[in-house]
């Protein structure tokens, strides 16, 4: 039933043992001590386990690990890996756009998904694109201003 | 307000807003031990029901399996916050009164097994007669939830005010309607969660606990486990939000605790969303009956008030629910005759408890919706009513609040015109309009020392600063607004402040994060230590300098005198000579806070200030209604805040703009919805709350106060934010299309409705 199988998160390549049902969150956080991408419902359904598939948002909590296989995985911990922080995070902690912090990581992913799609995406884009990110604190505006700031559009009113 | 500040008053970014970016911050479900098991509860299926026997042979003999745990097991002990509302044990004895309801407990080698062990738990239940709704478990003859209740009403509070007999008799007009609204769920992104160690050695407790409330809880525990309060050592990790529903001892908690010392493992139980939304807390559904008696020209003169409030099956807060909501309604109008009679009823349902605002947005929204159907009644503007009946500074109060502060007229006027009254209001195009609404909100409660804060602040030899605090930052940046305000007092920097807080093990006492009292009551707290800590820094520099110690001030590292301020010594010179001075170090200031009152204010029996200060804040909103599908796009909404001075302008912003959406949920979205007991929508799927496509353009407009009580000024900006947003929008929905909608929330099916039958202007 379990498998052997190789992940490559991060850049860094992983033998981890899996079941079938498991899913990409339950490796993350259980086996490989990943803790940054969080679990919030584990239904798909709030966006706190947000992670770059092959540069794609992807939520981890309802994607199976063994479907990870041979595609690049990055998680907020591979987001920067020196002391300098990315424009993104930065972004988020000079704007506002933390509160309690827990569903931080995955809106940093999903914004860096869309920054890879569009070196300048528009408000509207911004909003679509992180509807399904939930977040209980800030009420979204910060967030935004956040993202359009890390993506060099700062100055413009939400 | 010509105070010289450097750091208060400033966008200062949360202290820990890195490690939160960077994803290292830690909450309690990232908290891993060696050897650690995990735990799993066993819920009620049935509403209300004797347990007859509880079966757990299978479940033990499960491999993996190391404990399991039922009611009959523990103390004979309840818990809760308020000490005489205390129904509730941590694993149900006897008797389950809602689905939900925690039965039994294992843990194990890992989740699977967990959860593997709670279904083989067999349960023999005798099913009850369950009741649903408040006002049918109040009739004689209703199932008996709790024995020796009666009518199923926990609390009641009848309160009055001046003369209402003689105020209603003296009024021109007098009118009444009936007001409901719903439950809704706090739904904190991180979900709750435990973690508990047991030391056989020193025979004591340590749990990691997604809590508002690490002292409460400390007490709680102690108390079920029946150890001394010593014994027990809380550490809040990290918490993702919490909105009132963490304010409480769950079954997770104390399972956690007893599960660590029956194994000496560590311990974790994290909860599911779906249990989040059965299991924990939810805001009070409340039916209100306002009765409002008026001058001709709109002058309040008495209001009555009844309301139930759906307590679901236990009390949590409910005492302070209701007191919260009575004394809330003498502020902000002034209502010089008043009768309150509230009831806290219980149901076999999802269990009532704080939620921001606690008691006062149900209120909220009977009032202010009252206001505008007045309005319509009378003939006179929305607005014009509103000012007319606003609350002054300094004025005599009912229930004898002191006022010291209070911006909330020209909050009215300020949000009015910024969202375009005069143009909009009655003006716009059917399906368009604008409407408004106003709150007040406790910056804490004054309870005399019951409710102190405490705090100690040290300089170290090389300057740095590190402050001990029983707060409990639960994202809103208690912790940031902590440092800042220790960092202006001593001259010093925010990289130089080191914040170690709520860990009942090291820090001072505290109540907790909740009432919004945490700025001006840990606030308070952390500047008086600071202030005794720059006193015995400038008593040495002082003699050293050989000047008046009263002559001295301290500002980016140095310490300078007034009276000459090129004059003076850097503050680590000033710690190296005071070293040398064979003084002892590190220097140490300590400090405790509670509101100062005259007399005790007990909520229940005597009137009082009920709090140090008060907010005031207007809310108004403009909105679209789409004819054809009843969608309403909440366009714009304009808050005008009066929150005395902001520590930090960017985190009242946070809060403000969070309250917003949130009140905007209550307003159009959010309902728990209860068939037969059972929870219909427990998930993020079927509950929908505002994302990111719903939100409205929100303004803020800043009414600044500088408050006598409060640091620097301060009032509380957490929760009365969120009370005033859903009337604003049901006001505005009457001025789009003419409906008066006297229930929550507003959907499309039911503007649909009443469109389709003609309804409307």
């Amino acid at each position: 039933m379990k498998k052997i199988i190789s992940l490559s998160i991060n850049g860094d390549q992983y033998e981890v043992l899996v079941s079938p049902n498991q899913t990409l969150l339950e490796v993350l956080r259980d086996q490989l001590g990943l803790m940054g991408t969080k679990r919030g419902c584990d239904l798909g359904a709030c966006g706190a386990c947000t992670v770059l598939i092959n540069g794609e948002a992807y939520l981890s909590c309802i994607m199976l690990a063994m479907d990870g296989v041979g595609k690049e995985i990055q998680t907020i911990e591979g987001l920067t890996q020196t002391r300098e922080l990315h424009p993104l995070q930065e972004a988020f902690v000079k704007e506002g756009g933390i509160q309690c912090g827990f569903c931080t990581p995955g809106m940093i992913m999903t914004a860096q998904a869309i920054l890879n799609e569009a070196e300048k995406p528009s408000e509207e884009t911004i909003k679509r694109k992180m509807a399904g990110n939930l977040c209980r604190c800030t009420g979204y505006k910060k967030i935004v201003t956040a993202v359009m700031s890390a993506a060099g559009q700062a100055g413009e009113e939400v | 307000m010509e105070k010289e500040l450097n750091i208060v008053g400033k966008r200062v970014p949360m202290h820990d807003g890195v490690a939160k970016a960077r994803g290292t911050a830690q909450f309690t479900d990232d908290l891993v031990f060696p050897g650690m098991l995990y735990g799993k509860i066993l819920r009620s299926p049935l509403p209300h029901a004797r347990i007859i026997h509880i079966d757990t042979a299978k479940a033990r003999k499960l491999s993996g399996v190391k404990g399991v745990v039922t009611g009959q097991d523990i103390p004979d002990r309840q818990y809760g916050i308020v000490p005489k509302a205390r129904d509730e044990y941590a694993l149900a004895k006897g008797k389950v009164r809602y689905i939900g309801d925690d039965v039994a407990a294992v843990c194990a080698v890992d989740l699977e097994a967990a959860e593997e062990a709670v279904s083989l738990i067999k349960v023999e239940y005798e099913e009850l007669p369950a009741v649903y709704d408040p006002l049918d478990s109040i009739k004689e003859g209703a199932p008996v939830i709790h024995e020796g209740v009666d009518h199923n009403t926990s609390m009641s509070i009848r309160k009055e005010f001046g003369d209402v007999k003689k105020a209603f008799a003296e009024s021109d007009h007098i009118f009444e309607d009936t007001f409901y609204s719903q439950a809704v769920n706090h739904a904190p992104m991180e979900p709750h969660a435990a973690v508990a160690q047991y030391d056989h050695l020193g025979e004591h407790f340590t749990v990691y606990s997604s809590t508002q409330i690490p002292y409460f809880l400390r007490r709680n525990l102690a108390s079920t486990l029946m150890v001394p309060e010593s014994k027990v050592r809380i550490i809040k990790p990290k918490v993702g939000g919490g909105f009132g529903q963490k304010i409480d001892m769950f079954a997770k908690d104390f399972c956690a605790a007893w599960f660590a010392r029956e194994t000496g493992r560590a311990v974790k139980f994290v909860y599911e969303r779906d249990e989040l939304f059965i299991s924990t807390r939810q805001r009070h559904p409340m039916y209100i009956t306002v009765r409002t008696g008026m001058k001709k020209d709109g002058t309040i003169l008495a209001q009555q008030f009844k309301a139930h409030a759906d307590g679901g099956a236990y009390n949590s807060t409910a005492p302070t629910m209701i007191a919260l909501s009575c004394y809330f309604l003498m502020i902000p109008y002034r209502v010089p005759n008043l009768i309150y009679e509230g009831h806290h009823v219980y149901t076999n349902k999802p269990v009532g408890g704080a939620m921001r605002g606690h008691g006062i947005p149900q209120a909220r929204f009977a009032v202010e919706r009252q206001l505008d159907l007045i309005a319509q009644r009378i003939g006179i503007d929305p607005v014009e009513l509103r000012v007319k009946n606003s609350i002054q500074a300094g004025e005599p109060h009912p229930a004898k609040f002191i006022i010291n502060t209070c911006g909330f007229s020209d909050c009215l006027k300020q949000a009015a015109e910024a969202i375009g009254w005069k143009e909009k209001r009655g003006k716009l195009p059917k399906g368009r309009g604008v409407g408004i609404a106003g709150a007040s909100f406790p910056s804490g409660v004054s309870n005399m020392s019951h409710i102190s804060s405490g705090s100690v602040v040290q300089i170290g030899q090389d300057g740095a600063v590190n402050v001990l605090s029983g707060a409990a930052d639960i994202g809103q940046g208690a912790e940031t607004v902590i440092a800042q305000i220790v960092a202006e007092v001593l001259g010093v920097t925010m990289e130089d402040v080191r914040i170690t807080a709520a860990d009942t093990g090291t820090c001072p006492m505290d109540p907790g994060t909740f009432g919004s009292g945490v700025t001006v009551r840990a606030g308070n707290a952390a500047r008086l230590a600071a202030e005794e800590a720059r006193k015995k820094l400038f008593k040495y520099v002082a003699k050293h300098l050989d000047v008046e110690r009263d002559d001295l001030a301290v500002k980016d590292r140095f310490i300078y005198l007034k009276s000459s301020p090129g004059k003076g010594m850097s503050f680590k010179d000033a710690l190296k000579g005071y070293q040398y001075a064979d003084l002892p170090m590190p220097i140490v200031g300590r400090a405790s806070w509670f509101a100062p009152s005259t007399e005790p204010t007990t909520l229940f029996k005597d009137d009082g200030n009920f709090a140090p200060n008060y907010s005031f804040m207007a809310q108004a909103a403009e909105v679209d209604v789409d004819l054809e599908t009843g969608q309403i796009k909440l366009l714009k909404m304009v808050t005008a805040h009066d929150c005395g001075r902001a520590i930090n302008p960017m985190l009242v912003e946070g809060q403000l703009e969070g309250s917003v959406v949130g009140g905007m949920g209550q307003a159009l979205y959010e309902n728990v919805i209860v068939e037969k007991g059972q929870v219909m929508n427990p998930s993020f799927l079927d509950y929908g709350f505002p994302t990111f496509l719903e939100m409205p353009e929100i303004g803020a407009i800043e009414v600044e106060t500088d408050d006598p009580i409060g640091p620097f000024g301060a009032k509380e900006a957490g929760e009365g934010t969120q009370l005033s947003p859903a009337p604003a929008i049901v006001n505005a929905i009457y001025d789009a299309i003419g409906v008066d909608f006297k229930e929550l929330p507003v959907t499309p099916e039911k503007i649909l409705e009443v469109l389709e039958k003609g309804g409307g202007k």
